[in-house]
């Protein structure tokens, strides 16, 4: 039997503008343009290629830790240690790396890898025990802080070699500046993006998502599957502390606080539901640039930071009440 | 019994599982045979579910032996079983809401494309995987108007129809059933039952867990009643009225050796208005 001796008219794939109108990523599209306009009839500086290129930067890192935080997310999960797993890796990169002891890409790898570290040990107790996510990460929160305080001596590290900051160089790009780390965090969410939509993997991180227990029924081996979520979230939170450090030039044992919440923030302005099974890293790409945007643009009207926060708060609450009510009008 | 019974496809002896102070399963005995349907009845929370979960692989069960094709065998969970090609229609059904019906159709065995995009980039071959699913879906000739959209928009009877064409789809050796039509109207009651007929034509035993005597009596080869944990009884529909076999289930009627049925519970008995043989 072929496939056109079928009952059913539509086996093709959706077109793409179908998909992209019904997507829960139309939504946050469309609240991205509709900002990135007022801020562009507002202030003269905004639609430029300068600063589309600084926000961009400005949103690297916390992008890159929302990769692995929609991950989390995607299996409804949530990591609160984000933010301060990735200032423990940067302390780790730049100390290793300033005092000369191993080669800057030694230190490089060992930070990769004490995150991934951290990864490893919130997914072993999310999974083994079994834990609640909110409650290990939140844990894994304060051993992190603290030990990037004891092992900085509060102290920041500068002085750090070339090849530890490189992705902070930049390369010409018509009249814009772009920096390497951009670029790379860019391809980082295409690398995601792909992973989760068009490989078996993908498939299986949202049929965790949706519903733990059809997921080992149908036969996925449901422990490592999130275990190695929880350790990709890690590494990807050790390759934020690189982009961090090339960023600033220093380890900053201070950094990273408020990035545990805005990565959170950036993933639900995406459209990712908190209950799981539902979402993307392209709708966090999104949420990113919203939370990037909102923060240029108002800054750029000279609206105190202050404000900024307040607003992003807003948004949060707003986008959250949307995938509520969505949710509930599916059913 | 006669002594040239073919001997079973898949078979328990003494299977135990404790939730706790709950004896879910206490020392049950299971036979299918080569071909048959072989309709599992029993109260609520008999332990229908979790003696079929022991024997899918969904569940490990505390004691006990599980025999395929005369091999003794311990599933470490539902993918052995399924490498097994055993099928599980779950009653709770095991779909993923969020996600499509073809993605729930090959959740756990995606289709990757051929040469280097499949090996080296892993990437999926969702047009092979929507029309296979598409001929899957239409042999049950149950009305679905599209295959693109999520399970949880589907009806409770179509969310089942997709889970009993995935378990035929991909059953090898067994396909379990607990409670396929449970949800269905008579309709697709019909055609899950017609499903059923045809695996079996296909020489695959299915293992048919309901609360319908009418289909229990209408499709199964042997009825095994299932009774506090155990099987209570194995018995021919052709032997028995729907009235006794009833009552065995509730206890009633008991099976003797010989395959006559003894009054248990004479008062229970009166009233379902039976007696022994
Ligand atoms: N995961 C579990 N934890 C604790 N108790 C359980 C669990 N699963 C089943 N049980 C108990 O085991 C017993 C048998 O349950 P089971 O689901 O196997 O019954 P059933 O015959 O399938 O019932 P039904 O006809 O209602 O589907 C019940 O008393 C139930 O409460
Ligand atoms: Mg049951």
């Amino acid at each position: 039997m072929t496939a056109t001796s079928t009952p059913y008219a539509d086996i093709k794939a959706p077109t793409t503008a179908r998909r992209l109108l019904t997507a829960p990523t139309a939504g946050p599209l469309a609240a991205l343009l509709i900002a990135c306009l007022f801020f562009s009839l507002t202030t003269d500086q905004f639609l430029t290629g300068g600063n589309f290129s600084l926000i961009v930067q400005q949103v690297m890192v916390v992008g890159t830790l929302a990769i692995g935080q929609t991950l989390i997310i995607l299996t409804a999960g949530i990591d609160l240690s984000c933010g301060t797993v990735m200032a423990f890796g940067s302390i780790v990169i730049a100390k290793m790396a300033a005092e000369g002891s191993v080669p800057p890409l030694v230190a490089i790898a060992l930070g990769l890898a004490v995150c991934g570290g951290f990864g490893l040990a919130n997914g072993l107790l999310v999974q083994k025990i079994p834990l609640p996510p909110f409650i290990v990460t939140l844990g894994m929160l304060n051993v992190a802080f603290a030990l990037t305080h004891i092992y900085s001596e509060e102290q920041t590290i500068s002085n750090l070699p070339g090849p530890v900051t490189a992705l902070g160089e930049t390369f010409p790009l018509g009249y814009t500046d772009i920096t390497y780390g951009s670029l790379f965090t860019i391809a980082l969410f295409l690398l995601f993006a792909y992973a989760l939509s068009n490989t078996s993997w993908g498939r299986h991180v949202y049929a965790l998502g949706n519903n733990k227990e059809a997921a080992r029924l149908n036969g996925l081996r449901t422990s490592p599957l999130t275990i190695g979520i929880y350790t990709t979230a890690g590494v990807l939170y050790g390759i934020a502390a690189l982009l961090l450090i090339s960023r600033t030039g220093v380890g900053d044992p201070q950094a990273g606080q408020t990035d545990n919440l805005d990565s959170i923030t950036a993933v639900v302005l995406g459209g990712t539901s908190l209950f799981g099974g539902r979402g993307s890293v392209l709708g966090t790409f999104i949420g990113v640039l919203i939370v990037g945007v909102f923060r240029n643009g108002l800054q750029l009207m000279g609206v105190a930071s202050i404000y900024q926060t307040l607003i992003t708060g807003v948004l949060v609450i707003l986008a959250v009440t949307v995938d509520q009510i969505s949710r509930k009008k599916a059913r | 019994m006669t002594a040239t019974a073919p001997s079973p496809v898949l078979q328990a002896r003494g299977l135990v599982k404790r939730y706790g102070h709950v004896t879910a399963i206490d020392g049950a005995d299971f036979d299918l045979l080569p071909g048959e349907v072989l309709a599992v009845i029993g109260d609520n929370g008999a332990g229908k579910t979790s003696l079929i979960k022991a024997l899918t692989g969904a569940l490990v069960p505390d004691a006990g032996e599980i025999r395929l094709n005369g091999e003794p065998i311990q599933f470490s969970g539902p993918q052995s079983a399924r490498s097994h090609g055993i099928e599980t229609v779950y009653q709770d059904l095991a779909v993923a809401a969020s996600m499509d019906i073809a993605s729930n159709m090959f959740l756990g065995r995606e289709l990757r494309r051929p040469g280097l995009l499949g090996n080296a980039f892993r990437m999926l071959d969702k047009k092979r995987m929507r029309q296979e699913a598409a001929e899957h879906m239409a042999d049950l000739k149950i009305g679905l108007r599209s295959l693109t959209q999520a399970v949880e928009t589907l009806s409770g009877g179509q969310r089942q129809a997709v889970a009993v064409a995935r378990a035929v789809a991909w059953a090898r050796s067994v396909v379990v059933m607990d409670e396929p039509t449970a949800a269905l109207g008579v309709k697709e009651s019909g055609q899950v039952l017609d499903l059923i007929r045809r695996v079996r034509d296909k020489g695959m035993p299915v293992v048919l867990i309901s609360h319908n005597m009418p289909h229990v009596f209408e499709i199964a080869d042997r009825i095994h009643v299932h009774r506090l944990g155990r099987r209570a009884a194995v018995i021919k529909p052709s032997d028995y009225s729907m009235a006794e076999v009833v009552a065995i289930m509730t206890g009633a009627l008991t099976v003797d050796d010989a395959g006559g049925t003894v009054v248990a519970d004479s008062d229970a008995a009166k009233a379902a208005g039976v007696q022994a043989n």
